[in-house]
């Protein structure tokens, strides 16, 4: 029943179709832009950031990418501005702002 | 050897269920069907079963809590009647499309209103068309042993759809009737162990349960759901014969009692059949050609065998246990006359709606039924459609 995800087209005949039309991989959700169903948006201020990454788990969307033991900014292209990481911070140096940008 | 005993539908079909004793029951309490968790709690609380019980808050969450077990890789069970399947109903379409053979124990209720807690099977037709294999039992010794069979069919890799089980409330839920149950070992191997191929919980190999489709999808997937019904009918009558050879008890898509030679025949569903079988070995004391077809596999609809079963016949009644409120009867009535047309079987056929709301159906009202169809072939006295059997007038 496994089938290669890449393989199946909109062309593709019903036989060939996965059963219940099921996903046969991880974190296919990277490849939806789902950022811009945001009404609100969280400013990321460096200067304010003491690494202390308090905020990265709190996000459901894993918007919050780290690099070597530190964030950097936002993954704008999945946040959906819900603004938990603004709460998480300690230091202010999160802020939402009104809109998409 | 065979366990003699004495239970009622709900204890027979509780009884089923610890002997398979499923992974995961989420469950909500209604009217007729609520001794069925309540019992199968006591056997988990007593220790002989292992099923993880979710006492849920309501029938929403209880398919829901199905789903999402059935998904992550557990046999899953629910049971309900009435009100309770109506607030499944979103759940029950998302069961089926994403292919998850869990299994629930309905007990046939009326639906509101008026409100009424007795047997039709307006809730089992409510349903019909959401995508589940429907079984409905004549009595406990049915539901017990269409239970067993539940599992075996909805697992099978050319149905992957969920299985209602149907028994009629109080009439068979609550009577407690002769059973002949089958070892604890038998059961358990004849069901087997669930070993899903695909499951939320399988490290290393993830999957998306039920995503978005686009138009560009969702079509052919409908259309592949429809040929996993179809499929299914090879596979019901399969698990049919392993268990004959098991229990020595036949089942088909449908019972033929007396059918034969019968020139007069009644279409029937569920317990009422046992009234009118009694009537047709009345009947045929006193000469009659009468004969019943029970049927018992509504979902996938046996469309062509039914009518090569009536086929020799110079009428049948189709009886119905609900109200379509549509002006033309009732929907075994619509799918029994369009089987007949579509396999050009061309008898008289009378639709009779019967028992709702657990009005009684005595074996006079099946004799009368019978009464009007021999007058309307040898007197030309045409019944009339749609009738209420024992409605006062």
């Amino acid at each position: 029943m496994r089938t290669e995800i890449e393989k199946i087209k909109e062309t593709t005949p019903h036989q060939d179709l996965t059963e219940g039309l099921m996903v046969f991989a991880g974190g296919t959700s990277k490849v939806v832009q789902t950022g811009e169903w945001r009404t609100n948006t969280p400013v990321f201020y460096a200067e304010k950031c003491k690494q202390c990454l308090l905020c990265a788990p709190v996000c459901p969307d894993s918007s919050i990418p780290i690099k070597e033991g530190k964030r950097g900014e936002f993954d704008y292209e999945h946040c959906k501005g819900c603004g938990i990481c603004e709460k998480a911070c300690p230091f202010g140096a999160i802020e939402m702002k009104g809109g998409v940008d | 050897m065979a366990i003699k005993g004495r239970m009622s539908g709900n204890e027979a079909v509780s009884y089923a269920i610890r002997q398979v004793n499923p992974d995961v029951m989420p469950a909500f309490p209604i009217t007729p069907s609520t001794e069925i968790p309540q019992m199968v709690s006591n056997y988990i609380a007593n220790g002989e079963m292992d099923t993880e019980f979710i006492p849920v808050e309501s029938e929403h969450s209880s398919m829901s809590a199905a789903i999402g077990a059935e998904a992550a890789g557990a046999r899953s069970l629910t049971a309900t009647s009435s009100a309770g399947l109506a607030l499944m109903w979103e759940e029950l379409l998302l069961a089926a499309s994403n292919r998850l053979p869990l299994v629930m124990t309905l007990v046939n209720r009326t639906l509101s209103g008026p409100i009424n807690i007795n047997c039709d099977h307006s809730d089992g037709m409510g349903a019909r068309d959401t995508g589940w294999i429907q079984i409905y039992a004549e009595n406990n010794q049915e539901a017990y042993d269409n239970f067993i069979q539940a599992y075996p069919i909805a697992e099978h890799a050319k149905v992957h759809l969920p299985v209602m089980i149907c028994q009629d409330g109080f009439i068979t839920s609550h009577a407690v009737e002769n059973i002949t149950l089958m070892e604890d070992e038998l059961v358990k191997d004849f069901v087997g162990e669930y070993q899903p191929e695909e499951f939320l919980l399988n490290p290393g190999k993830p999957i998306a349960v039920g995503p978005y489709s686009v138009s560009n999808y969702a079509m052919e997937a409908k259309k592949n759901q429809e040929d996993a019904m179809v499929q299914a009918k090879e596979v019901i009558l399969q698990v049919a014969e392993a268990f004959e050879k098991i229990s020595g008890r036949k089942y088909g898509f449908f019972e033929e009692y007396r059918l034969e030679d019968a020139e007069y025949i009644m279409l029937i569903m569920g317990s009422a059949a046992g009234t009118a079988k009694e009537a047709v070995d009345e009947l045929r004391e006193k000469g009659k050609k009468v004969g019943i077809l029970k049927l018992r596999v509504f979902r996938p609809f046996p469309a062509e065998e039914i009518a090569k079963a009536l086929s020799k016949a110079k009428a049948v009644a189709i009886l119905d246990r609900c109200e379509s409120y549509h002006g033309t009867g009732g929907p075994l009535g619509e799918e029994v006359m369009a089987a007949l047309f579509r396999s050009k079987v061309s008898i008289e056929a009378v639709n009779y709606i019967y028992g709702l709301a657990g009005r009684d159906f005595t074996v006079d009202h099946a004799k009368e039924v019978f009464g009007e169809l021999e007058s309307m072939i040898t007197k030309g006295i045409r019944p009339e459609q749609f009738q209420y059997i024992g409605l006062r007038k």
